[in-house]
Order: structure tokens, then C-alpha cells, then sequence
């Protein structure tokens, strides 16, 4: 995309039929680092990569639990999507006080949505510059939802938003027909899988990234450090035992070291608002 | 011309009593689960006691329907509270949020009368008793609702720990056992079954401490 003359304002058009504020906004989501969704009929598993801005500063915030039976992870502004959080963890509160009820996930997306779309209708405001990977859990089953800084979303079986989300796709496409069935295990392995596709060249290593479930009978967490640790050493030797390689050059981990950076990184302070 | 009276009012007291006793390491909160309203009773079997947090447990006495708002309304407030510090509401910082969601209504109040009970950040009992407006006050035990006047000084007979302006400083918290606490608050329910209407049916005793909660249930006089 180049600069032109229809770009200044979210409430001008091209003579294309185009918004080019928002289309820049989708832009943000790319440049942000990682994140993945997968989901089976009774769980959902997201996952994504925490860049920090130096060694010497904590971890970005990306998955945030909504509700019991909901979470998102983020791409692009976090600041954008913390704020945008903390308005969906209110919803599900307000929903739960007036009918005593979980809050369906579809729900939740549609007034994500027409919140984002007022954005792109208002000469004062700019979009949100943040994906959000819906990750929940009602009555219906099982759902992932992708929200776009446009107001569109969609369902999705896997889906990867934020930089080298194509190296993720790549993984997921030929496999996404089976994940329905998937067992938790399986679904969470996929999805380290998935993440270790967008490092190109590092290590997958716990410090890295972060995973959350959600699923029948299993409220929405993030899995701590040692869990994700055990479980990428166990895919990492199925791999080594030959399994085909989607990419060249897996050096064999050597995830000893990531303890004492995971350990930093545990106490980090309550950032969220 | 006498002034017109109001021929409908916004509250029904809905009976029955509460109690906590707070010990060194325990608290004991318990409740009649007897809901009435004038003459009748409405039913035998209601829980007048609700867990607002990991160690911290609420009775409430009065009219149910505000309580039950109460209830949500704090419910809810916890959950922002978790979202936001990522842990576990405290007794004495629930115990402030719930003076303030009192006087907020302070001139249309919610009719209820609380003792809040449970666990403070050094893991001793810690008992608050309010009234409907919030005012609120950290004591060694309480209790609240239509039994309290007959319960109260029984209590303080039992429990009362001398003067704190005294030396050397001495804890509210009582010196008694937990199952001497248990025992105890099972006699006070029994004493005020036998004169206050409002107060009988079951005895709802939950017990807090370094474990966590457990429930106990007693029958009581049902006339």
C-alpha cells in the first residue's frame, strides 16, 4: 500500500470503494506479533508468541480471560486491546448480573463488532488497531471468532493472526478438516506446532509464548510454564523420531535455560488496566 | 386533614438470625434457613449465607429480595475486582466494599442487616458487623436479624474479651476451639428458636479456615 489523497480520514471514501484507515489498521494487527486459535467440538486452544520489547522488560499481555467460558488473544495495538478486554469482560459481567447466565460467545463478537464498526464511521475516532482471537464455550458448542479492526468477523475451525501468520496457515490448512475431533492433547499440540512455525529461526521455547484452554467442564486458563514446558519436549521428540518436517534445521531443545526466564516473568505486575 | 400515610411499602422483613464468631485461626458463620414473612412461613429451607470470596462469607438478615441484589451486585464487583489484581478479594477489603455499596443507598436503603466473616491476610478470623447503611465496625463476633437481641447477650456472657484500653493488648479473637465455636453457636440457635417466631426450621453452620470452607446442618424446633 502507498500514501494517497483518500487516506487521511476513516470517513473518506476512495473511488475505489475503499477505506484505507481501516485497511492501515489491518495492517497494525500484521505487524503485531503472533497468535493462534484452534478449536475441536468441546475445547478451544489459543496460543501466542510474547515478544518483549528488550531483555531487560517483561512480556506483552496478549491472551486475556474474559469470562469463565471465554478468553481472547490479541494482535496488533495491545494497548487497543486491553481496553477492548476489559469492555467484553464488563458485557459478560452485566449479561451474568441480568439473567444469571453465561453470555453466548456469538453474542459477545456481534457487539465487538458494532463497537469496532462506530469506529469506522466517525471523523473524531480512528479503528482499533488490534485482531481479536475469540476463543469460547456456550451452549451451541465449542466457537473460535476472529474480529477485525473493520467490524467483520468470522467463525473459524484454526486461524493465525499477527506477523508470519502465513507460516502458521501453512500448517493449519491441511489439517484443520480433522481438529473437530481433535483430543484436548492433540489440539494443544497443533497449536505449539503452529507457533513454532511463525519463529522462523528461534527456538520454541516457553518463554516465548503462552497457551490458554478452554473446554467442556474446563474453565478458561492459561497453562503454566511447566505444562507447555513437558508438552513441547514431548512433540519435540515425536518430531526427532522422524515424523515429516514442514521445515528444515529443528535443532534438538535444550529448554533447561527457559526456567529461570519463565520464573521472571510469573510475578510480572497486574498491568491490566 | 391528618397526613396521608403510605398504603404500600417497598420492604417485607423476611426473619430470621445471623451469627459469626471469629477465631484464631477460624471463622464461624451460621444462619436459621427459616424465611417468613408476617405470620407465615415462606420456607424452611433457604440459605441465608453466600461466599463472596476465597475467605470470606456473608449472613445477611432482613428483607431477602435486597439482600439476593446485594449479593449479585457484590458477586459481580468481585469479578472486576479479580480481572483487575489478578487475585482474591480480601476479608477487610470486602468488608469496606460492602460499607460503601451500602451507603450509596443511603436514602433508599437496602434493607439488610450483614455480618461478614471469614479470614484476613494473616489468616486469623476476622468477623464485621453492619448495619443497613453500612456503618461497620471489625469485632470478635456478632450477630444480626430478629434473634439477635435474644442471641447477643448471650454471646457477650460467653465471649466478651475484657476492655481493649487495657494492658497488655488482648485479642478479640476468641481462645475457644473450632468445635467449641461450632458447639457454642449451636446453643445460641437452639436458645433463640424457643423464643423468637422468626428464628427456627435448620441451622446452616459454615466454617472457614486455613483448609478452606466446609458446611454443617443442625434441625431445629420447627414451630
Amino acid at each position: 500500500m502507498f500514501r494517497n489523497q483518500y487516506d487521511t480520514d476513516v470517513t473518506t471514501w476512495s473511488p475505489a470503494g475503499r477505506l484505507f484507515q481501516v485497511e492501515y489498521a489491518m495492517e497494525a494487527v500484521k505487524q503485531g506479533s503472533a497468535a493462534i486459535g484452534l478449536r475441536s467440538k468441546t475445547h478451544v486452544v489459543l496460543a501466542c508468541v510474547n515478544k518483549a520489547t528488550s531483555e531487560l522488560s517483561s512480556h506483552q499481555k496478549k491472551i486475556f480471560k474474559v469470562d469463565d467460558h471465554i478468553g481472547v488473544a490479541i494482535a496488533g495495538l495491545t494497548a487497543d486491546g486491553r481496553v477492548l478486554s476489559r469492555y467484553m469482560r464488563n458485557e459478560c459481567i452485566n449479561y451474568n448480573f441480568t439473567y444469571e447466565s453465561p453470555l453466548p460467545v456469538g453474542r459477545l463478537v456481534v457487539q465487538l463488532a458494532d463497537k469496532a464498526q462506530v469506529c469506522t464511521q466517525r471523523s473524531w475516532k480512528r479503528p482499533y488497531g488490534v485482531g481479536v482471537l475469540v476463543a469460547g464455550l456456550d451452549e451451541s458448542g465449542a466457537h473460535l471468532y476472529y474480529n477485525c479492526p473493520s467490524g467483520n468477523y468470522f467463525e473459524y475451525q484454526a486461524f493465525a493472526i499477527g506477523s508470519r501468520w502465513q507460516a502458521a496457515m501453512t500448517y493449519l490448512e491441511p489439517r484443520f478438516e480433522n481438529f473437530m475431533d481433535s483430543s484436548r492433547e492433540d489440539l494443544i499440540k497443533d497449536a505449539l506446532i503452529s507457533v513454532r512455525e511463525t519463529l522462523q529461526e528461534e527456538k520454541l521455547q516457553i518463554s516465548v509464548c503462552t497457551v490458554a484452554v478452554v473446554g467442556v467442564g474446563e474453565p478458561f486458563h492459561i497453562l503454566d510454564q511447566e505444562t507447555v514446558r513437558k508438552l513441547i519436549d514431548t512433540f519435540e521428540i515425536v518430531r526427532e523420531d522422524g515424523s515429516p518436517a514442514p521445515e528444515p534445521g529443528d535443532a534438538a531443545p535444550d529448554l533447561g535455560e527457559a526456567a529461570p526466564a519463565a520464573a521472571a516473568e510469573e510475578g510480572a505486575a497486574p498491568m491490566d488496566i | 386533614m391528618t397526613k396521608q400515610q403510605a398504603n404500600w411499602s417497598p420492604y417485607d422483613n423476611n426473619g430470621g438470625s445471623c451469627v459469626a464468631i471469629a477465631g484464631a485461626d477460624y471463622c464461624v458463620i451460621a444462619a436459621d434457613t427459616r424465611m417468613s414473612t408476617g405470620y407465615n412461613i415462606l420456607t424452611r429451607e433457604y440459605s441465608k449465607i453466600t461466599k463472596l470470596a476465597d475467605k470470606c462469607m456473608m449472613a445477611s438478615s432482613g428483607f431477602q429480595a435486597d439482600v439476593k441484589a446485594l449479593q449479585k451486585l457484590l458477586a459481580a464487583r468481585h469479578l472486576i475486582y479479580q480481572h483487575q489484581h489478578n487475585k482474591q478479594m480480601s476479608c477487610p477489603a470486602m468488608a469496606q466494599l460492602l460499607s460503601n455499596t451500602l451507603y450509596y443507598k443511603r436514602f433508599f436503603p437496602y434493607y439488610s442487616f450483614n455480618v461478614l466473616g471469614g479470614l484476613d491476610s494473616e489468616g486469623k478470623g476476622c468477623v464485621y458487623t453492619y448495619d443497613a447503611v453500612g456503618s461497620y465496625e471489625r469485632v470478635g463476633y456478632s450477630s444480626q436479624g430478629s434473634g439477635s437481641t435474644l442471641i447477643m447477650p448471650f454471646l457477650d456472657n460467653q465471649l466478651k474479651s475484657p476492655s481493649p484500653l487495657l494492658l497488655p493488648a488482648q485479642d478479640a479473637v476468641t481462645p475457644l476451639s473450632e468445635s467449641e465455636a461450632v458447639d457454642l453457636v449451636k446453643t445460641v440457635f437452639a436458645s433463640a428458636t424457643e423464643r423468637d417466631i422468626y428464628t427456627g426450621d435448620k441451622l446452616e453452620i459454615v466454617v472457614v479456615n486455613a483448609e478452606g470452607i466446609r458446611s454443617e446442618y443442625m434441625d431445629l424446633r420447627k414451630d
